[in-house]
This record gives structure tokens, sequence and C-alpha cells, in this order.
């Protein structure tokens, strides 16, 4: 393209709608940090479409000025494959809550990430059904008291990471709503990965389940109680950056002090790694246990769908030429009946 | 050894000609009757005959062998007149085991003729098929019938000997003998199977010479034998001058599909799930992306509806086939897809229900859940294909529809219609409507989109992602007219549900008005849809020719109706309405027009015969 792309900013991607999240809910900073990542995307604003489920979270397309689909319960990756595949030239985006996209819609989470379309997947976590007022989610801790379960949920959670990873995701990092640097810079490593992009966010949601991310959001807690991942460093963590993360003997992650110890002997990111070990076994990290890695566990690069999908189509067209329709109908037997 | 081409003409034995002949070929599923059913539907096409088929699949693929669940049958009825069915009683009943005869010898016409492979007829098939006995031993059970016991087996074997096969490779080409046979006793020319076989078994040239040879070793045995006293010709139909091929229903609809995609501005972009007996519009259609067919095998049906919703968004011709259970789970996406006002098509193959039903049975009674099937006020346009070619322009007409009025349309085909063959007037692909896709360049409101800003039909813009200037949301939530921001108020709910529905009833204006075949009024009307089309038809004119007083006006639009419907219905002092269901189009004709109409039902799994339909017309005009 020899035309200059308008200098977008951040004003260009809000719609004309009023917000209507709760104060202080951790949707906002998301959307805020999105509408700054994007204008650096060199992307014309047509050419953004944001799909989403149902939940507080599935509101965010009716947020940005770009093209935006608000659609059902659980099916925004499916809306966005058909999106895609009609409009490969879309910078498509998946945005969705933790009980949109991994109880009702687990299904077609589960295979836009394994068919590696290119659309990115950011998952709003906030351990609670925020928009039915406050049920607990498939991500809420064992135990979890919420309306519907007075005497503490009893059914393990899933770890979104650890689904993407068993998944064959390509890329999949997680990140904060408040940590906005982190998150803008998270938004757009997601936003430049060929492929699908899957980023978990943990998000408070202030009004059903505040404070269930604090300890890695807020200061003086999360600097002992996260890891940020950086491709091809050591695992150190920590206000004084005094500790780190050692494989023992058996491979298992352990909590090591710095002091006495070479920082060679010390778990190295290789978010290239073919393997998915690596990944899974940061993805296993939990809090209170482990610090919990924030970056990008995984990025890898494999066929991508919409691409081997058009792929086909050029293909076929030319080894067969455009469809040649009359050659369709006469094609098999044929016979003519005189007048 | 080579077989002899059999003589043309039999000594000392007749050649009578007939007009109509309905045959079926039984026997277990992996006896290959579909293949010599469909060889013997292209050859008698080929010929000039008026042909109409009736596959009959098992519900199992792999039900035990010998067993009657497992039974597979294809009729074909062949004339040298026009003919909507594929016949009511069978003249030649080809069946390959005891379960094959055992389920389909109720169909054969009293004096028909009976092929059986003798061979199959042993105690451990008897007692898998729940014979207690041999019916071929005395002439008690089957002295209705001129029965012929062939070792088809032992024949095949000594047919294809020396070609070096397996025992059980040589059976396999049982269903040549069969077929070679039947093709002597109608007197087809068996060319056009053997160079179908030379193709197809190209790459294994001794199966095919095997084919061929059981091929003619059937002809020849039907030649030699003093048991087929005579043999038939059924001269070609005088069918409408032009170019012709076969064609099923599926077929057809992949292929209106992909002149939809060459023809417009727009690509298709087809999403489905596996699905009994919609598959085959999957498979089809995934050979056509030279045309500018996108086809996605979604993870279920409500990830295929979906992504046609996304895809209808995305800017391209969205469509998704599915059956019963699948249209079930595409509800709630079909609701976004008409509160959207975005333009696709639902493709509903329907098959026997409730729940799994009779996956690979016809029946049609999926209308209810087209009309009403999703939750709030959400009417769609229905368009039902009458015959296998017409599934060609419904499916065309069903998009256009879906373009100009900015909504997802649902056609209903059904399992007949889908699997069901006919010759087809091949059309020039340039007299063919483009269907006109229209998508907004520019803003339409004082330099702003209003994607919900309405012409005079009701109709919403499309705009295609990628525009600029266009940015705009779409959602399931209550929107305003005009802007399309969520609104909620109790007056814009009002005025936007009215707005749906008027729009959806502004088709009527678009599509023809019914015709009638028959008097302009009288004593009785026929009112049908759909699959039943042949049956229905063939029952009226059968009536007309004894003098009744009887019109048959066959819906393709089932909403909204024809805008003549009513005038015509209340033309005739009785409306009856045969239906493969328990009478769902007429529960839908009584409330909307306070009409009288008598049901005539059925749910068998099987198409209406002419004789259900023309006997009940006449008991209607007696009474
Ligand atoms: C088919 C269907 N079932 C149930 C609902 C009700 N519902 C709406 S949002 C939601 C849960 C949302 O939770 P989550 O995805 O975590 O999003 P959040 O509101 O927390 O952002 C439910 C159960 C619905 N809209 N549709
Ligand atoms: S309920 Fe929770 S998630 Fe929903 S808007 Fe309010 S704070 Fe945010
Ligand atoms: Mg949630």
């Amino acid at each position: 393209m020899s035309t200059l792309l308008p200098q977008l900013t951040a004003k260009d991607f809000a719609s004309d709608q009023e917000i209507r999240w709760c104060p202080r809910c951790g949707d906002y900073s998301i959307l805020a940090q999105m509408k700054k990542v994007l204008p650096e995307l060199g992307i014309p604003r047509e050419q953004f479409c944001f799909v989403s489920g149902i939940g507080c979270s599935s509101r965010f397309p009716y947020y940005m000025n770009t093209y935006g689909f608000h659609s059902i319960h659980g099916r925004a990756p499916a809306i966005a494959s058909g999106v895609k595949l009609a409009n490969p030239d879309l910078q498509v985006w998946v945005i969705t809550g933790d009980g949109d996209a991994l109880s009702i819609g687990g299904n077609h989470l589960m295979h836009a990430i394994r068919r590696n379309l290119d659309i990115n997947i950011i998952l709003f976590n906030n351990q609670i059904y925020g928009l039915t007022k406050g049920q607990y989610s498939p991500t809420s801790p064992l135990g979890s008291k919420t309306k519907s379960t007075p005497y503490g949920s009893v059914d393990n959670p899933l770890n979104p990471l650890s689904v993407a990873i068993g998944c064959e995701a390509t890329f999949v990092a997680r990140s904060v709503d408040v940590d906005t640097r982190h998150l803008a810079a998270t938004l757009r490593r997601a936003a430049n990965h060929k492929g699908t992009s899957f980023v978990e966010v943990y998000q408070d949601c202030n009004v059903f389940n505040s404070g269930a991310f604090f300890y890695a959001s807020k200061k003086g807690q999360k600097e002992n109680n996260i890891v940020y991942l950086e491709h091809g460093k050591p695992l150190i963590f920590g206000k004084e950056r005094d500790k780190g993360i050692r494989l023992n003997a058996h491979g298992r992650p352990e909590v090591v002090e710095l002091s006495g110890i070479s920082e060679d002997d010390l778990l190295f990111h290789d978010e290239e790694a073919d393997d998915p070990s690596l990944a899974f076994l940061l993805a296993q990290m939990r809090h209170p246990e482990f610090p919990e890695p924030l970056g990008v566990l995984r990025n890898v690069s494999r066929t991508v769908y919409d691409e081997a999908v058009r792929d086909q189509v050029s293909h076929a067209r030319e080894t067969l030429g455009e469809g040649d329709l009359e050659k369709l109908f006469n094609s098999g037997d044929t016979w003519v009946v005189e007048a | 050894m080579s077989v002899a081409d059999p003589p043309a003409s039999p000594e000392g034995r007749s050649k009578e000609a007939i007009d109509t002949v309905v045959i079926r070929f039984c026997g277990d599923s992996g006896d290959g009757m579909q293949l010599a059913g469909t060889q013997f539907t292209n050859v008698s096409a080929v010929f000039g005959n008026d042909v109409s088929t009736l596959p009959d699949f098992p519900a199992e693929i792999r039900a035990p062998i010998g067993t009657v669940a497992g039974v597979s049958g294809f009729q074909i009825c062949f004339s040298s007149k026009d003919i909507f069915t594929p016949g009511d009683e069978v003249d030649t009943l080809v069946a390959m085991n005891p379960a094959a005869l055992k389920s389909n010898v109720a169909d054969l016409k009293r004096g028909g003729t009976l092929i059986v492979n003798e061979d199959a007829f042993e105690a451990s098939n008897l007692k898998k098929a729940g014979y207690d006995h041999n019916p071929l031993d005395g002439d008690e059970e089957l002295a209705a019938y001129r029965v012929h016991k062939v070792p088809m087996t032992r024949l095949t074997r000594d047919s294809v000997e020396g070609l070096g096969l397996s025992q059980s490779e040589a059976d396999r080409s049982k269903n040549f003998f069969a077929l070679g046979l039947v093709y002597w006793l109608y007197d087809r020319d068996s060319k056009p199977t053997e160079d179908w076989v030379q193709t197809k078994f190209a790459k294994k040239p001794e199966i095919a010479e095997a084919n061929i040879r059981a091929l003619k070793g059937g002809s020849n045995f039907g030649f030699s034998t003093e048991a087929f006293t005579v043999h038939y010709e059924v001269p070609p139909a005088q069918l409408a001058p032009g170019k012709y091929r076969k064609i099923t229903g599926n077929e057809a609809v992949a292929m209106g599909l992909a002149t939809a995609a060459r023809l417009s501005n727009a690509d298709v972009v087809f999403s489905g799930y596996p699905i009994t007996p919609a598959s085959d519009i999957l498979h089809e259609l995934s050979k056509f992306k030279h045309f500018g067919v996108t086809t996605f095998q979604a993870e279920d049906e409500i990830a295929a509806m979906s992504a046609t919703c996304g895809a209808a968004f995305g800017g391209a011709m969205a469509v998704t086939a599915s059956s019963g259970p699948g249209i079930c789970l595409k509800g709630e996406a079909m609701g976004l897809g008409m509160i959207t006002e975005l333009p696709m098509v639902i493709i509903d193959v329907q098959r026997g229900g409730p729940s799994t039903g009779l996956p690979t049975k016809t029946e049609q009674s999926d209308l209810l859940l087209a009309m009403f099937g999703r939750n709030g006020e959400s009417p769609l346009p229905i368009i039902a294909p009458q015959t296998p070619g017409d599934c060609f322009w419904a499916i065309q007409e069903a998009m256009r529809v879906a373009v100009e009025f900015m909504t997802p349309v649902v056609l209903l085909s059904d399992g007949y219609v889908a699997n069901g063959a006919e010759p087809w007037m091949v059309p020039k692909a340039s007299d063919i409507e483009p269907i006109k896709v229209d998508f907004l360049t520019a803003p339409n409101q004082d330099d702003e989109f209003h994607p919900y800003l309405r012409d005079e039909r009701l109709v919403r813009p499309w705009a295609r992602p990628g525009t600029p200037g266009l940015e705009h949301r779409v959602g399931g939530l209550e929107k305003k007219d005009g802007t399309g921001n969520v609104e909620y108020s109790p007056e814009n709910h009002q005025h936007m549900s009215d707005t749906r529905a008027r729009k959806i009833a502004n088709v009527a204006d678009f599509i023809p008005e019914q015709e009638i075949d028959g008097p302009e009024s009288g004593e009785l009307l026929v009112l049908s849809w759909g699959g039943t089309f042949g049956s229905c038809r063939t029952a009226v004119r059968q009536a007309q020719q004894d003098g009744r007083s009887v019109a048959h006006a066959h819906l393709r639009y089932l909403n909204p109706f024809p805008r003549n419907l009513e005038s015509i219905i209340r033309s005739y002092k009785k409306v009856l309405i045969p239906e493969l269901n328990l009478g769902q189009l007429s529960l839908i004709v009584r409330s909307t027009f306070l009409v009288d109409a008598v049901s005539f039902n059925k749910v068998q799994g099987k198409p209406f015969k002419v004789i259900e339909v023309f006997n009940k017309i006449n008991d209607l005009l007696n009474s």
C-alpha cells in the first residue's frame, strides 16, 4: 500500500455508546488497553472485527468503533470462524468470559484453537458469572461460595491456559486487567501472532467476586505471586528479584532463593519450544504454591486454518480454472430429447 | 474365457412393449443394491425414459449381515410417459437374500416378477432373516408371483472364473449379475454401465473385467433360460425437447449453490456438520471450490449455524444444511440471524423424527419447527422444493429471498427429494438470473451509517466489514431501528417485532402467485407441499381423468403464503391436505384462513402412494 494510513488514536476506536459496566469493573482497563494498542498496529480501522458471546465481558464490541458482533452465549469462536472464512483480510478478535468460553462454549473454543484460525481470543477470567449476577463458573476455585453454591462449590475448576495448551494452541499468554503496560504488550503480541492467539486476562468483577486476583494485581502482593516470563530468560521474581524457579531432580518446578545459586541453574523460558511440556508446566504453576507466570507461555508457528482454506480455493482455481457452470451442468451422462 | 455378447433378440420368445415399469433391487447393505439401482437409472435415463427413484437405506451402516435391519433397497420407476413418482407397487423385485425378500415382498404386485438369489437361501441366512422355513420351498407361499430362483452366487463365480479372484471378491460382482439379468428382461443397453465400470475400476482391471463378465453373464442367463418367456421394452418418454441429465435433490442443491456463487459478486460459505440425509450437500459442495464455494465442517450444528451467521456478517452468501436433530441445535443461532437481519439459508433435509427417529427415511414433520422453532417472535421465510431437479432452483430462490430481504430463509427439503433422482433438463448458465448482491459502500444518513435504516420494503442495508466508514455493531439484543444501538424500551420492542414480522410478510409481494392444476373452482382442492408433489399431482390427474371436480395446488412457499392462496382456498367446497406428518400444514392453514381443511397424514418413513391419495380424494368427494 502506498497511501499512508491516517494516524489513528485510541479515541478513534471509541464508539458513541455509553459504557455500562459497574464502576471499577476490570473490563474498563482491558477496553482502554485495547483502544491504545489497535492504533499502533498499522491496520485501518475498518479491518478490525470484534466478536463476542454473552456476558458482561461480551458487551465489549459495542464500545469499540470497529465492526462488531455481539452474538449468543458461548458461540463467539464459531461466529468468528464464519467471519474469517468469509472475510479473511479482517483482523478478528474474540472477546469472551470464563463461563462463555469454558462452560457453554467449551467445544467451540477447543475447535477454534486446534484449527489455529488466525484470530485473537481474549478470555476475561473473573472466576464468576457476572452478567447473571454471581453464580460460580468453571474457573471458580473449589469451595467457592456463590449464589448457586452457598455451601461452597464441589467441582474442580478448569485452568484456561492448560485447556488452551491441551488444544495445541500456538500462542498462549496471560495478563492482568490493571497491569496496563503488560496487558498492552500482551495484546500487541497476540495481534501480531499468525494463528489463534489465546490470552487469559485476570479480571476483577468488582461486584460479585471482588479481589479474586488481588494477589496478582495489588502492589505489595503481586511481586511475590507472579513471575513475568521473558523468552530466553530465567524465571526470576520477588520484590527484590531474589527468587527464582528451578527444576528439581524430578523435573518439577521449585521456588529457590537466589542467594548462593547461579542464575544458570534456573529454569529458562523458551516460548518457542516445539514441545508444549514447558508451557504446560508453567500453566500448572498456581497460586499460592507458586508465583503464577504472566506473559507469553507459548508462541509457535503452525498451519493457519483460514490460510490453508484460502490456499485450497486458489489452488482449485489455478488447476481447474474458474468454475465452468456449463461443464458442471453437463457433467455425467446426458441425453437429448429431440423436438 | 471370454463371455459372448448376448444376442439382441432371443428366438422363440416375445418382446412386449409396456409404458411404465417399477423395479426394486434389494439385498444386504453389502450387496451393492444402491449401485445396481443407480446404474439402471442412468441407463434408462440416457435411453430417454422418464425416471423417478426411491433409494431406501438401512438405518445402520453395518447392521449384522443377512438381517432384516441390514436390508438396502433401490426402487426405480421408468416410463415412456411423464411420471412424477417412483411408483406405488413393484413390478419386478430382485431379492438377493431371505431378509430382503421378507421385508420387500409385500410391495410386489400380484402377478409380479420375483427374482431371487436362491444360493442365499440357506439355513443360516434364513434364520437371520427370521424364517423358520425356506419360503422358496413348495408352491404356496409365493404363489401370487412369477418366481425365478436363480443361483446367482454360483453363476457369478462361474462368470468370473479364471480371473484369479478370491471367492469373496468374485461374490462382490453378484449385483452386476442381477443387473445384467434385469437389463436383458427390460431390453436395456448395458454399454453405459460397462463404460462406467471401466472408468471406475481403471486401476483394478481384473475387478472391472469381473463386473463386466458378471453383467454379461446375467444377460446371457436371461437370454438362454427358458424361464424368462417374455421380455419387455419401455420406449423413450416424450419429455419436453432439450438436453437432460439425471440429478438427485442433494446434487441439485449443491449445483444451485455453485451457480449462485459463480454468477453473483459474493462467494458462498457453507458450514455443516455431517448428518443423514443432508451430508451429501457438504460432500458435493466441497468439490466446488473453484466456483467460489468455501466449505467448513464445523464441530457441531450450533457451530455450523453460528459460523453461518458470522459468514453472513462477513459478507458471504452463507448457507448451512442439516436434518431435524441438527436443526433443533441451530435454533438459537437462527434467532440471532433473524434479529440481526443477516441473509443466509438454512437447509433442512427432513427425516423421520422425533429425536434420532428414522434417520434414513423421509418425513415432512419439521414444518412447524421451521415456522416456530425459535424463542420470541421470529418468523422466517420457508421454501420447499418439490422434486429433485427443483432443488436447483429452490436453493437459488431461497438465497435470493435471503439477500433481497436480509433474513435467514429455511429450505425444507426431505429425504425423498434429496436422495431421489429424476431426469433434469440441463439449463443454460446464461439463462440463469444472478442473485443481486448490493453491499452498501457509503454512509446512508447525514454522513453516518445507520445499519437498520430500512427501505420501503422494510429491508436494511448489508455492509461488508472492511468497508471504510461503515463500522458498526450488530447483536442479539433488541436494537433501535435505524441506528441499531441497543434499546430496551417497550415501544421500541413492539415496533421492532412488528417491523420484522411485516418485512417477512412483504416477501409475499416478491414471490410468484400460487398456480393450480385443474379447474379454478369446484368441489375439492388438494393442497400439498414439498416432496409429496409427485404422488399428489398424479392422484389428482387420475381423479380428473375420472371426471372428478378436483384441483391441485402444490405449495413451494410456506411462509409467507403466496398472496392469492386465500382466494384459491375459498374457491373449492373442500380442501384436502395430504402430508407426511400428523397435520402440520393443516394446522397452519386452518388457523390462518379459518377453513375446515381435511388432513390426510402418513408417518411411515415412506412417501405417499398415488393410490392412497387417489382413494382419499374419492372418499372425500363421495362423502
Ligand atoms: C443460552 C444461554 N444460556 C444462559 C444464558 C445466561 N447467561 C448470560 S451470561 C452468562 C454467564 C456469563 O459469565 P461469563 O462468561 O463468565 O461472563 P461475565 O459476565 O463474567 O463477563 C449466562 C449464564 C444466556 N444468555 N444464554
Ligand atoms: S458484574 Fe462484575 S464483571 Fe459484570 S460489569 Fe459488574 S463488575 Fe464487571
Ligand atoms: Mg465471568
